[in-house]
């Protein structure tokens, strides 16, 4: 793992011995000091699967770096670990910031480690890349910030509207919404249920869950029993395998013609593999699938880098859904570094809000508040799985993109269960 | 739709309830039986599951491989009791405080190393029956569940008949009964009880199975169960082996029937409602003896 | 650095002992604690750099975390694996005054103070009818149904959490943080002088009796059932009032972090490794583990460091049972 190489400066601080020491130090290193970017990374706790991104940043900073760095100067990334939980965050940045000076920062990742970090960049006026983090800017509307993930514009409300366009495309009007208690799902479910009301479709069916639910057969007979046509799920890892399960044994009934929406988990290989074909017929979001549509050549050779490191590292084999945004993430700063000169948070900020930047996943512009102006989350259908070999979905046509059109690599197969026969 | 509701939820919280009842069997026996407050034991099962898991990765069905690995379970059941032993029992009494701290300390370091070897991907297995459901009527059954809810009641049933008809099963509800007697009668009581635990350890690696086949597990799953196990030991009352079932399933039932008809999300709450009612209104549980 | 000094001025120039002379052992205890305090005070008008602040607020907050756990745990015996809970409670008690009444940081503190030692009476009374390990298993409990209750209440943000603002802070601290920490280290103070204060008095010597054998105590007449509610309340108002400035210092606060692992987990390993008979020993639990972890998270992988906490609550179960002053004794006794 790369990590700051101020041990014995940190050490220091953290026992509290020596509070000076670093800032003396930092400022008799100011010549050809590297760029430094700060991040947070949650490499413990429950949230720790999401450290593939820590891989996806490292292979940014050695291309960068094997180019000769940006102005010349090589590229540093400072590390911590934040156990996942929000108490570690303040004292992260401020470190990051106060203590090793970093010149550019990434947000942690999600929008509830972020939460904290929003007003303190706000009141110190820096630059931040959001890594994921839905949303997090509407409450204090930094000028500075950017979402490297392209929720979109209005994302609380908008991110996953691609799933109630094609459920309108199709007829559906009946719209169950199932999540589980947890920040990112009961955000989507309630832009889920406005997205529904505003294409006039009806909920017909709500409920919330507690996370870890391992039998959704009582939940799921309730919801058999409204007859929607579309199901809306927002869950996590190991509820999505528990209600995918769910599915074969207690059924949904001939009425669904859409499945899926908003589930965390079948992005991740490890989910993916146990379900096989159990996923089949569900059409669930993504940021990145290998379709002939997305694949470019710069993607091809990073996810085969990603790969090389990350599976005997046992993180995410695949590396489709986290990895590219952080190597995206870094894209941006590069396009903001090099065009402005500096590293100044101001210049960088007015630059991105003026030009759109070409990265890995695509070109984005973006709006007042950071989001990318045009929202290019993915609605795919699981199609054609058979059996648990993870390598068939490297290949295209398993994850069929329905919307936006742009990408758009195959056509919808419903109803539901003629889907999951398919 | 009531009574389809209402017959599936009973049906889905015995399955349950009696899945409770295997991951607790092995915290009966160290706790109910040899009053060693095991909190690792929830560790133990997942460290079971992952074995489970990694023989189901070359092929082999899990409650299979779960059967060949009781014996390095029970082993190693023994080496961890004589550990234990060496640092509180010579010392006399084992203070209850230093017990759960060792035994919290014991399944950081079981959990982690799981992680360090794993990486923190959720862990499953592959068997043919998940995904069908025993349909009878109006009632529904998935294998998934049904199939660790057997377990439970096959474990418990073989270890009461091994408690009862067999010597050295007598000689351990002995050692629960009165310590200082059985060493009168000429058997060792640390044999016996270092016995019981590696029995306990054992009974890990089957709970492992069960779990595992009802969902992904993951290096930290054994926290949640931690409350549910003791929930049901002490519901059933120290050390009464079909009163963990029955304790087991009446959690279960109550857990289904409030996610069923309440609301899923105070679900959680129920085990431990339960828990708390009991130890303020029936400490010996509805089974024990008041000791 | 403060939470160092205050080891330094105020534990070492009197190595624990017995108290022989309580009043003038209680006067150079006092005039300790107000320096840490004044020098604290004198940090935040001297030290620019805001970390020092967020990190020291980190460390002074599980020496009070440490010390309210102690009272309980340490003194009378009684395990508490809940002590996020408590925490949580307190927490969750001053964000929802923060909300609702734009509630200033010294009417939240009494206020979780009376929540935290009205839920440690509670459970107090739920257990009053079993001992040791079912108070522990109890105490479990108590955190599910404190994070189950408030997934499912919609005002304090449910497991979305909330963000909130705190109010301006008095214009002489110099900063938000520069006075959360301040209060922090108030809290830490009064924390450690209450432990202090039952110690050498005859609600200690209660509960050392409970520690002992709770029925030998019921014999001898000591009143067990009030001793240990009011064990369970104060550590729990403790507890509480620990939680409390949380949603001063990150403006946010959401359930996982609140009723997450990790801070149960230090609550119960920082007395254990510094000594949990007296009161300099979760403080030194405090500030050692906090800065070894620390410094591990990023020198060693996080794995390890997890790895690390629990070998070190094993090694210190099996070598060191009353921790780092329990070992300094025993060397001590074996010089001698």
């Amino acid at each position: 793992m790369t990590i700051s190489r101020r041990r014995f400066g940190t050490l220091a601080a953290a026992t509290g011995l020596a509070v000076a020491a670093p800032a003396i130090w930092t400022t008799g290193r100011a010549q050809a000091r590297p760029i430094r970017i700060g991040a947070s990374f949650s490499m413990t706790g429950p949230l720790s699967s999401t450290k593939a991104g820590l891989v996806g940043l490292q292979i940014w900073r050695d291309d960068v770096n094997a180019a000769g760095g940006l102005l010349g100067r090589p590229v540093e990334l400072v590390t911590y670990d934040d156990q996942s939980t929000v108490a570690q965050i303040p004292s992260i940045y401020s470190k990051l910031v106060d203590i090793d000076k970093v010149d550019i920062l990434l947000s942690p990742y999600g929008a509830v480690l972020s939460a904290p970090v929003m007003p303190f960049v706000k009141q110190r006026n820096r630059f931040m890349v959001g890594m994921f983090t839905l949303a997090s800017n509407d409450g204090v509307k930094s000028e500075r910030f950017f979402q490297s993930a392209p929720w979109g514009p209005d994302a609380k409300v908008n991110w996953a509207r691609g799933f109630f366009d094609i459920a309108k495309s199709i007829g559906a009007t009946r719209i169950a919404v199932l999540n589980a208690d947890v920040e990112f799902a009961k955000v989507s479910a309630a832009g889920g249920k406005i997205a529904a009301k505003e294409l006039g479709q009806e909920v017909v069916f709500e409920q919330n869950y507690p996370p870890n639910t391992s039998d959704f057969s009582a939940i799921l007979r309730n919801l058999r029993g409204t007859t929607p046509d579309a199901v809306f799920i927002c869950s996590y890892p190991p509820d999505s395998s528990a209600l995918i399960r769910g599915l074969s044994e207690v059924g949904i009934g001939d009425s669904v013609k859409l499945f899926g929406g908003a589930m965390v988990g079948p992005q991740y290989a490890a989910n993916l593999q146990a379900l096989g074909p159990a996923l089949n017929g569900i059409v669930n979001f993504n940021l990145f699938v290998p379709e002939p549509t997305m694949v470019s050549p710069p993607v091809t050779s990073f996810l085969e880098r990603y790969t090389a490191i990350a599976v005997p590292e046992k993180l995410d084999a695949l590396g489709y859904y986290i990895p590219p945004f952080y190597y995206t993430a870094g894209q941006m700063i590069a396009a903001a570094v090099t065009a402005t000169g500096s590293t100044e948070s101001a210049a960088m900020a007015t630059w991105m809000h003026a030009n759109p930047v070409k990265s890995l996943m695509g070109t984005a512009s973006f709006n007042e508040l950071g989001d990318w102006t045009e929202r290019r989350v993915l609605m795919a259908q699981f199609q054609g799985i058979k059996g648990n070999d993870i390598e068939q979905f490297r290949q295209p046509g398993r994850q069929v993109i329905l919307a936006p059109s742009a990408l758009k690599s195959g056509d919808l197969v419903q109803p539901f269960q003629k889907a999951r026969g398919a | 739709m009531f009574l389809d509701q209402f017959v599936n939820a009973i049906g889905t919280g015995v399955m349950l309830g009696s899945i409770y009842a295997a991951l607790a069997l092995g915290l009966a026996v160290t706790f109910g039986l040899l009053h060693i407050p095991n909190i690792a034991h929830p560790a133990f099962v997942v460290a079971g599951a992952y074995v489970v898991a990694v023989g189901n990765s070359y092929g082999f069905d899990p409650l299979l491989v779960a059967v060949v690995a009781l014996v390095p379970f029970y082993v190693a059941g023994l080496a961890f009791y004589e550990f234990y032993a060496r640092l509180f029992e010579r010392r006399g009494a084992a203070d209850t405080m230093n017990a759960l701290t060792l035994f919290f300390g014991v399944s950081l370091v079981v959990e982690t190393a799981l992680l360090m070897k794993f990486g923190t991907n959720q862990q499953s297995v592959n068997v043919a029956y998940v995904g069908q459901s025993l349909v009878i009527g109006l009632l529904s059954l998935p294998y998934r569940l049904l199939v660790p809810a057997l377990l439970a009641p096959v474990m418990i049933g073989l270890l009461w008949v091994y408690l009862h008809f067999t010597h050295a099963g007598i000689a351990i509800r002995a050692v629960a009964h009165d310590e200082r007697a059985l060493s009168v009668s000429g058997i060792d009581p640390r044999w016996i009880k270092r016995h019981a635990f590696g029995i306990a350890a054992a009974t890990a690696v089957i709970a492992g199975a069960a779990l595992i086949i009802v969902g992904p597990v993951d290096p930290f799953g054994g926290r949640l169960m931690i409350g549910r196990a003791f929930a049901v030991v002490v519901l059933a009352g120290m050390g009464s082996l079909p009163g963990t079932i029955a304790a087991g399933i009446l959690i279960g039932v109550s857990e289904s029937l409030v996610a069923a008809f309440a609301s899923p999300s105070w679900a959680p709450a129920v085990a431990f409602s339960i828990l708390l009612a009991t130890l303020a209104l029936r400490p010996a549980g509805l089974f024990g003896v008041r000791r | 650095m403060t939470a160092k000094a205050s080891v330094m001025t105020a534990a070492s120039p009197r190595p624990r002992a017995p108290a022989r002379l309580p009043g003038n052992r209680t006067l150079l205890f006092t005039l300790g604690a107000l320096a840490v305090l004044a020098l604290g005070g004198v940090m935040t008008q001297t030290l620019a750099n805001p970390y020092v602040f967020f990190a020291a607020f980190v460390i002074v907050q599980s020496v009070a975390l440490a010390t309210g756990w102690n009272v309980l745990g340490g003194y009378a015996g009684y395990i508490n694996f809940g002590a996020t809970a408590f925490y949580g409670a307190g927490a969750y008690t001053a964000a929802f005054l923060l909300k609702a009444f734009d509630a200033s940081i010294f009417l939240c503190l009494p206020a979780a103070a009376l929540v935290g030692g009205g839920l440690g009476l509670m459970m107090g009374y739920m257990t009053l009818r079993v001992q040791g390990v079912y108070f522990a298993i109890g105490t479990i409990a108590l955190v599910v149904m404190a994070h189950t209750l408030v997934l499912n209440i919609d005002y304090l943000g449910g497991a979305s959490g909330m963000a909130l603002m705190a109010p301006e802070p008095p214009a002489w601290t110099g900063g938000q943080v520069q006075f959360v920490f301040l209060v922090m280290l108030g809290i830490a103070v009064l924390a450690v002088a209450c432990a202090r204060w039952i110690e050498i008095s005859w609600v200690g010597r209660g509960f050392r009796a409970l520690r002992a054998s709770e029925e030998a105590a019921e014999c001898a007449g000591v009143p067990t059932f009030k001793l240990k509610l009011s064990a369970c309340a104060i550590s729990g108002a403790i507890l509480a009032m620990t939680g409390a400035p949380l949603i001063f210092y990150a403006s946010f606060i959401e359930p996982e972090t609140v009723f997450g692992l990790a801070l149960a987990l230090n609550a119960i390993a920082m007395p254990l490794i510094g000594g949990k008979r007296s009161w300099p020993g979760p403080i030194i639990g405090a500030v050692l583990l906090g800065s070894v972890q620390q410094a591990a998270t990023i020198t060693i992988s996080s794995e390890l460091n997890i790895l690390l906490v629990g070998v070190v609550l094993i090694g210190f179960v099996a070598a060191a049972p009353d921790g780092i002053l329990g070992l300094i004794d025993t060397l001590r006794k074996g010089r001698r």
